[in-house]
């Protein structure tokens, strides 16, 4: 590569990253400009207390109950003799298609009763539990069966084998998949408005709709921003710096399956309740208001101005994004260094700010600006939120096209901008694709800062089904909650194929 | 000795495939035997079924005077307490070597620490590694500490399954050895799994051939190695010259001459087995060929050159006696391939003696007439 050429890009790069940590900057800047004083009193009131320990409990019951249950069933699916384990594999990621805030509307109209921190972890355990089975799986498919093996003939029983040998390979899965479940867990806004169960981000969201008050819900944004980059930090801590891979080459011999035998209906119960519960009730709630409402609810202007305004904004999200992205996948692939990587890892912090946070900067920095209330910041906000998605795939996409590719194309008589072209492109673009579609069916669920930025008269998906159920017409809201379920089952299909890949199958 | 270890009649299927087919195999307390065969001839699978990771389908296996397995319960392999050291060591990553040596020892057993020092001695380890991680150490390293893993339990009996493989070869042989010695001085009976026949001739006293989900041949490895069953089999064990001969009363009659045979039960048209070793090639002339009629002689036709030796295409020339002894049943040409050590007299185009010493062995089996 040409210096020239390298260094528009690392300015790209930095361009793009300075961008993205603007919402942690506008955090910041609103606490130097607040003076220490007006922090202290906006942070240190019993507010702020009952919020944290709010949202301290949700991370502390859901994340476990995900755990043992996204274990347990990796484990029936992978490792054991259960009939039917490709089928129950598929259903164990398809609740990734129901929005989080369609999941509790499908448990709330159910049972109305349901509120507060009891309602809160059960329905986000079987909204988010399957982000943790997909690395957990992935990661069961990968152990080196040897290792089983030699415990046993060391005299281990099999439930000593998994305590001590395969659930400490898990540690590596189990942490991701609980950093993301918490970070869901903190950012979600309309599954807990539903359940009426204050958090951080429920609570920012009623100050700006009601107040605008800007210190005080910037102080709240900055908690809870605090509160993600804790727990990434304690993601990190708890990964350690463990190397789990496998020790030696040569292929491993295909992991053995645990005969269940007459325990397999007993067995059966845990994966058939699951889907009970995480896709059976939203799709019986779905289907029953969808007969209520009939043809009425169907409104055709109004669904399709929606469907066409979530259309564009996602397509519009992951063009913007992808191509923000390009500069540092490239550089992180091909000219790999210590800023590069510092880069990299300061855009896994952006990743980690929830939309009320990013949508509160970008409202306090675009107000003065002709581009405040257009689809222009609601663009720039998608960016943001969803530009870790999109650098993993390109990242992977690029790396599929070693430097030497493009090098033997130009020994071969191609000028260096065909041969990046007809080789390097070509090859990065099913990465590159998968990002776009990654944005694409993340900026179709997006609720919480779309609420805040959409200019006037824009409604999409996630925002006209809020505004009936926020009225209580759940039969109107129906239509949209069925469109945005089908626009996701792409995304659950990538999400597995993307984990069987990993595991190399 | 005693034997210590039982198997009859062991099968293993896999829905329709069928792995193992009747597996008889006695093994002596405190011998060693190595299990070789091509790969997908079933052997890790006879060894994961001997460790308790399979179960046979039918056919029964004896520890000492405890039944294993037989067709219809199999003792789980956690309760059989025979070591097992796995391809390629298979350390646990999560923890160091001093724990992946103590891995089953009790976790609060007063002289555990002791033990896991004994132990690295014992396999030559250096305790600078003892809070070493798996992937910090080298190949050999690995498999010592998997060794050692096994061994901590003191079992009577420890398996190896393909231990060396990853290994480079100087390091193989020096790990091979270093192995051997160790277990033989503990007294504990070894079966260890390869494919490489060099590896199970050197490291056994006993050595049982697998083809095909068959054993085909066991013994001691000298006993195999010289007499093998058949072609298969000796050209598995390393490099065979076989020929069509016509055996009379203990000698054979073939393109080399008369050639003595150890077996004097067999008569008649038979394939006999020479080891390159027992070949002997020096130069030679024209006048002496046309007078020594007791040694056959030939022309090099292709050199192989491979440092200390070298792979020789001899065509050899019938001689007269042979030829009458012979005609019926040999080709009057017939060309072999040896490697003999590297001498600066023979090159393409030379002529050679080639002498036989010892006997040559008579092949039963798919070849024999």
């Amino acid at each position: 590569m040409s210096p020239s050429r390298s260094h528009w890009l690392l300015g790209a790069a930095v361009l793009v990253t300075v961008f993205a940590l603007l919402p942690l900057g506008f955090v910041a800047w609103v606490a130097i400009q607040s003076g220490w004083d007006t922090v202290l009193a906006l942070v240190f009131r019993p507010r702020v207390g009952e919020l944290l320990v709010n949202s301290a409990l949700l991370v502390v019951f859901t994340v476990p109950l995900c755990a043992m249950l996204a274990t347990g069933l990796a484990w029936l699916t992978e490792r054991s003799d259960l009939p039917g384990q490709r089928v129950w594999s598929w259903l164990a990621v398809a609740p990734l298609a129901i929005p989080a805030f369609v999941q509790s509307y499908a448990w709330i109209t159910l049972a109305p009763g349901l509120r507060g921190l009891g309602g809160g972890v059960l329905v986000s355990v079987f909204a988010y539990f399957p982000f943790m089975y997909l690395p957990v799986a992935a990661a069961l498919r990968r152990l080196d069966p040897g290792l089983e093996d030699a415990a046993s003939a060391l005299g281990l029983p099999p439930l000593q084998v998994f305590l001590r040998v395969v659930l400490p390979q898990l540690r590596l899965a189990l942490c991701g998949g609980a950093l993301l479940i918490g970070l869901h867990l903190l950012a979600e806004y309309g599954l807990y408005v539903m359940i009426r169960f204050d958090t951080f981000t429920t609570a920012i969201v009623d100050q700006y709709q009601s107040s605008y008050n800007g210190p005080a819900a910037s102080m709240l944004a900055g908690v809870l921003a605090v509160c993600c980059l804790a727990l990434l930090g304690g993601e990190v801590v708890a990964r350690g710096e463990e190397r789990y891979a496998r020790v030696g080459s040569g292929a491993a011999r295909l992991p053995t399956r645990q005969r269940l035998g007459r325990t397999t209906g007993l067995f059966m119960l845990l994966p058939a309740l699951t889907t009970a519960l995480a896709l059976g009730i939203p799709l019986v709630t779905l289907t029953r208001w969808l007969l209520i409402g009939g043809i009425a609810v169907w409104n055709p202007a109004e669904v399709f101005a929606a469907i066409t305004q979530t259309l564009g904004l996602a397509t519009g999200a992951a063009l913007l994004t992808t191509l923000a992205a390009v500069p540092m996948a490239w550089l992180s692939i091909r000219t790999p260094g210590r800023f590069q990587r510092f880069l990299e890892s300061s855009n896994y912090v952006v990743g980690a700010m929830p939309g009320v946070v990013v949508a509160l900067a970008l409202v306090a920095l675009t107000v003065r600006l002709p581009i405040y209330q257009t689809a222009v910041t609601v663009l720039l906000a998608y960016a943001i939120l969803f530009l870790p998605r999109a650098l993993v795939s390109l990242r992977a996409g690029i790396a599929q096209a070693p430097v030497e590719l493009e090098q033997v194309a130009r020994s071969l008589g191609r000028t260096p901008a065909h041969a990046l072209w007809t080789v390097t492109m070509r090859l990065a673009a099913p990465g590159a694709a998968a990002g776009m579609a990654m944005v694409f069916l993340g900026v179709t669920n997006e609720l919480t800062a779309t609420l805040m930025l959409a200019p006037n008269g824009v409604q999409t998906l996630a925002t006209s089904f809020w505004n009936y159920s926020g009225e209580l017409d759940y039969a109107a809201a129906a239509p949209y909650a069925l469109l945005m379920v089908l626009l996701s089952l792409p995304m659950v299909w990538m999400l597995q194929i993307q984990s069987q890949r990993s595991a190399g199958r | 000795m005693t034997d210590y270890l039982r198997l009859s009649g062991i099968d293993r299927s896999y829905g329709s495939t069928s792995v193992l087919h009747g597996i008889d195999l006695q093994v002596a307390a405190g011998s060693r035997l190595a299990i070789v065969g091509p790969s997908g001839s079933g052997k890790t699978t006879l060894l994961r079924i001997i460790a308790g990771f399979e179960v046979p389908n039918a056919g029964s296996l004896k520890l000492g005077d405890v039944v294993l397995a037989d067709g219809t319960h199999a003792v789980p392999a956690h309760l059989r307490g025979i070591g097992f050291v796995p391809q390629e060591g298979a350390l646990f990553p999560h923890l160091n070597v001093a724990d992946n040596i103590g891995f089953g020892l009790p976790r609060k057993a007063p002289d555990r620490q002791a033990r896991i020092l004994e132990l690295m001695d014992m396999v030559a380890l250096d305790q600078v590694l003892l809070q070493a991680r798996p992937h910090e150490i080298s190949g050999g390293q690995q498999q010592r500490v998997a060794l050692a893993r096994a061994l901590a339990l003191r079992p009577h009996l420890i398996l190896l399954d393909e231990p060396f493989s990853a290994l480079d070869t100087g390091l193989r042989v020096a790990t091979r050895k270093a192995v051997a010695e160790l277990l033989a001085r503990a007294g504990i009976t070894t079966i260890l799994v390869t494919h490489d026949q060099a590896e199970a001739l050197s490291f056994a006293d006993q050595v049982a051939v697998m083809r095909a989900g068959r054993l085909v041949q066991v013994g001691p490895a000298q006993e195999v190695y010289q007499h093998p069953v058949d072609a298969d089999t000796a050209t598995f064990l390393g490099d065979a010259i076989i020929l069509p001969a016509v055996v009379e009363n203990g000698t054979a009659h073939c393109v080399l001459g008369c050639i003595a045979v150890g077996d004097t039960r067999w008569n008649g048209p038979q394939h006999i087995m020479l080891r390159p070793e027992q070949l002997s090639v020096v130069a030679s002339a024209q006048h002496e060929a046309d007078a020594d009629i007791a040694n056959c002689h030939g022309v090099v036709t292709q050199l192989n050159f491979l440092g200390s030796t070298c792979d020789l295409q001899i065509a050899l020339r019938v001689t007269g006696r042979s030829k009458a002894l012979a005609d019926d049943a040999a080709p009057l040409e017939h060309t072999i391939s040896v490697n003999v050590p590297t001498t600066p007299t023979i090159g393409v185009g030379s002529r050679v003696r080639i002498a036989v010493n010892g006997p040559a062995h008579i092949l039963s089996g798919s070849m024999a007439g």
